[in-house]
C-alpha cells in the first residue's frame, strides 16, 4: 500500500469539504458547543450559583470529558458519509477506481479525510474546554482539575479510536446508501453506546476512572478491528461499481 | 495491443458477456456497437480491470486482466471515459485535471504541461479555474476527455462519449477523438452513434452478449446489404411491372410511383431497367442508387439474432 496515494485522495476530500458550508458549520458546531458550550454550563450551574459542591463539580467535569468520545464518533460520520456517498451521487467512483490505485488506498484515503479534520476539531475544542474549565472551577476546587490521566486517555485513546469505529461503521452504512443525509443519519447508531456511558456516568452508575476509559479503549479497539475486516470486505471495487452505483 | 479470447462476464445467473474473442491493433480506432444492455459497458470495464471476468483471457500490451500484479500496470496504460462523466462539482476544471494526473503519477511539469495543452485543445482553459459543477453537459464531457488523457494513456477507452450532447458538442468531441487517432492513440469506442462510429472507426465490433459481426465500415456495409436503385416514375403501371418481372427476377417494391429494385450490378442492370420501363412508355423522372449505411446492416444483424 502506497501512502502517497492515500494521501492523494484525502486532500482532494478535504478541499471539497472546504468547500462544502454544511459541512464546516458540523466541523465546527460540535466542537465549539463541546470546547465552550459545556465549561459554560460548569460557570452557570455549578461554580457561579455554587449549586454544585467540589466532589460533584469533578463528577460533571468527569463526564462532561466523555463527550469528546461521542464527539469523535459523530463528526467523522459526517465526513465520511458524505466523502463515500458523495462520490456514489457525483458519479465519480468509476473514473477513479480506473487509475492505478488500490481499493485499500483509496479506502484509506477516504479514513484520512474523515479522520485528520474531526480529530483535530475535537483537540482544538479540547484546548478551549481544558482552558475554561480550569479557569471557572478553580476557585471552589481550589486547583486546575486539567490536564490529568483521565482527559489524556480520552484524547489519546477514546477519541482516535472513536473516530475510526465510526469511519469503519460509516463505509458499511455509505455502501447500502443512496443519499447522504440518509447515510450519515443511519451511522449515527454507532453513538448510542458512548451515550449510554455518558448516562451512566451521570447516574453514578460507573466512574470514569484511567481503569475505566482503558477499558472502554480496549473495546472501541476490539470493535475496530472487526468493523476495519468488515469495511474492507464491503469496499471491494467490484462490489462498489456493481452494487454501490 | 488488445486482445480477447473467449471472454465471458457472468453477473449470476445472468451473462453479461459470451466467448468474445478479436483484436484490436496498436494504433487502431475499434468501436463497439450494441443495443442497450448488450454487454458493451461490461466488456470496457473488464478490459480496465474494474470487474472481474468469469472466463476467457484478455490481455492489453504484455499485461493479463485478472491478474492482480497486471492489472495496476494495464490501469496505467489506460485512460476511461466512463459514460458518466463523474466530475468532482466542487473542484475546478484544473483540480479535477491534476488530482487524476497526481493518481496516474504524472510528474508536476509534464501533468500541469498536459492540462493546459489538452484544455486549450478543448477550449476550456478559458474556464480552467471555474468549478466543474457550472460546466454544462458538453463541456463536462470534453472535461472527461481531458481527464483521461493527462496521463497519455497509449489506449483510450470511451463509453458513449457523444451520448446526449448537442450536434455542436458532439461535433467538436468527435473530432478531438479524430485528433487523437492522427496521434496514432489506440482508441476503443462503445457507442450507438452509427454514423460517427463510421466517421470514426477503423473497424467495428457488433455485440449482443456475443460478438456478433467484426470489420471495418466497408465490410460489413458489402458482407450484408445488397445494393437497391430506387426509380421515381410518372406512373406505374401493370404492364411495367410484368416487363420488369420478366427482365430482372429479383425482388420489387413498389410505393406510389416509386420501384425499389434489388439489383446485384447496379451499372449492368440499370441501364437495361430503364430501357424495359421505357419500353412500356414509362417516364422516369428519377434514378437513385441506394448505397446501404452501417445503420441497415446494424439493424439487420441486431434483427436476425431475436
Amino acid at each position: 500500500m502506497r501512502i502517497s496515494k492515500a494521501w492523494i485522495v484525502a486532500t482532494k476530500d478535504m478541499k471539497i469539504f472546504l468547500r462544502k458550508k454544511y459541512l464546516i458549520y458540523s466541523l465546527v458546531a460540535l466542537p465549539l458547543i463541546i470546547g465552550i458550550g459545556l465549561p459554560l454550563v460548569l460557570h452557570l450551574v455549578g461554580a457561579k450559583k455554587q449549586a454544585l459542591n467540589g466532589t460533584a463539580l469533578l463528577s460533571v467535569i468527569n463526564a462532561f470529558s466523555f463527550f469528546f468520545g461521542i464527539g469523535a464518533g459523530v463528526l467523522p460520520i459526517i465526513l465520511a458519509s458524505y466523502s463515500l456517498v458523495g462520490e456514489k451521487i457525483e458519479k465519480s467512483l468509476e473514473p477513479l477506481l480506473a487509475t492505478p490505485i488500490t481499493d485499500s488506498e483509496l479506502l484509506l484515503g477516504k479514513s484520512i479525510a474523515a479522520f485528520i479534520p474531526s480529530v483535530c476539531a475535537i483537540y482544538i475544542s479540547s484546548i478551549f474546554f481544558m482552558g475554561l474549565s480550569d479557569l471557572w472551577t478553580h476557585n471552589i476546587l481550589g486547583y486546575s482539575y486539567f490536564p490529568n490521566w483521565n482527559i489524556g486517555l480520552i484524547l489519546l485513546a477514546v477519541v482516535p479510536l472513536s473516530a475510526l469505529l465510526s469511519i469503519g461503521w460509516s463505509v458499511i452504512v455509505s455502501s447500502r446508501a443512496t443519499d447522504v443525509r440518509a447515510a450519515q443519519l443511519q451511522s449515527t447508531l454507532i453513538i448510542i453506546p458512548f451515550f449510554v456511558i455518558y448516562i451512566m456516568t451521570e447516574i453514578g452508575a460507573i466512574t470514569l476512572g484511567t481503569k475505566t476509559i482503558g477499558i472502554i479503549s480496549g473495546v472501541i479497539l476490539v470493535a475496530d478491528i472487526i468493523l476495519f475486516f468488515l469495511s474492507t470486505k464491503t469496499f471491494q471495487r467490484e462490489e462498489i461499481l456493481t452494487k454501490w452505483t | 495491443m488488445i486482445t480477447i479470447e473467449n471472454l465471458t462476464k457472468k453477473f449470476g445467473g445472468i451473462t453479461a458477456v459470451e466467448g468474445l474473442t478479436f483484436q484490436v491493433k496498436e494504433g487502431e480506432a475499434f468501436g463497439f456497437l450494441g443495443p442497450n444492455g448488450a454487454g458493451k459497458t461490461t466488456t470496457i470495464r473488464m478490459l480496465c480491470c474494474l470487474i472481474s471476468k468469469s472466463g476467457g483471457e484478455a490481455t492489453i500490451g504484455a499485461y493479463h486482466i485478472g491478474k492482480s500484479a497486471d492489472s495496476l500496470q494495464i490501469r496505467k496504460m489506460i485512460g476511461l471515459v466512463p459514460d458518466n462523466v463523474g466530475l468532482y462539482d466542487d473542484l475546478t476544471a484544473f483540480e479535477n485535471l491534476d488530482f487524476y494526473g497526481k493518481l496516474y503519477e504524472c510528474p508536476e511539469g509534464r501533468r500541469k504541461e498536459n492540462i493546459e495543452r489538452f484544455l486549450k485543445m478543448l477550449d476550456l482553459w478559458e474556464r480552467k479555474d471555474a468549478r466543474a459543477g457550472s460546466f454544462s453537459k458538453g463541456m463536462k464531457q470534453k472535461l472527461a476527455l481531458a481527464r483521461a488523457l493527462v496521463h497519455e494513456p497509449k489506449i483510450l477507452f470511451m463509453d458513449e462519449p457523444t451520448a446526449n450532447l448537442d450536434p455542436e458538442s458532439a461535433k467538436t468531441v468527435r473530432d478531438f477523438i479524430l485528433e487523437l487517432k492522427k496521434q496514432g492513440r489506440t482508441i476503443f469506442l462503445n457507442t450507438h452513434n452509427l454514423d460517427k462510429a463510421q466517421r470514426v472507426c477503423d473497424r467495428i465490433g457488433i455485440i449482443k452478449t456475443k460478438l456478433l459481426t467484426i470489420g471495418t465500415p466497408e465490410q460489413l456495409r458489402e458482407s450484408r446489404s445488397k445494393p437497391k436503385t430506387e426509380i421515381r416514375l410518372a406512373q406505374v403501371t401493370e404492364n411495367m411491372l410484368s416487363t420488369l418481372r420478366k427482365l430482372i427476377p429479383n425482388k420489387i417494391e413498389v410505393s406510389d410511383n416509386k420501384l425499389l429494385i434489388d439489383v446485384t450490378d447496379p451499372d449492368k442492370e440499370n441501364p437495361a431497367i430503364i430501357a424495359a420501363i421505357a419500353s412500356t412508355g414509362g417516364q422516369v423522372r428519377e434514378v437513385t442508387q441506394m448505397v446501404p449505411t452501417l445503420e441497415d446492416v446494424y439493424l439487420q444483424i441486431v434483427k436476425e439474432t431475436k
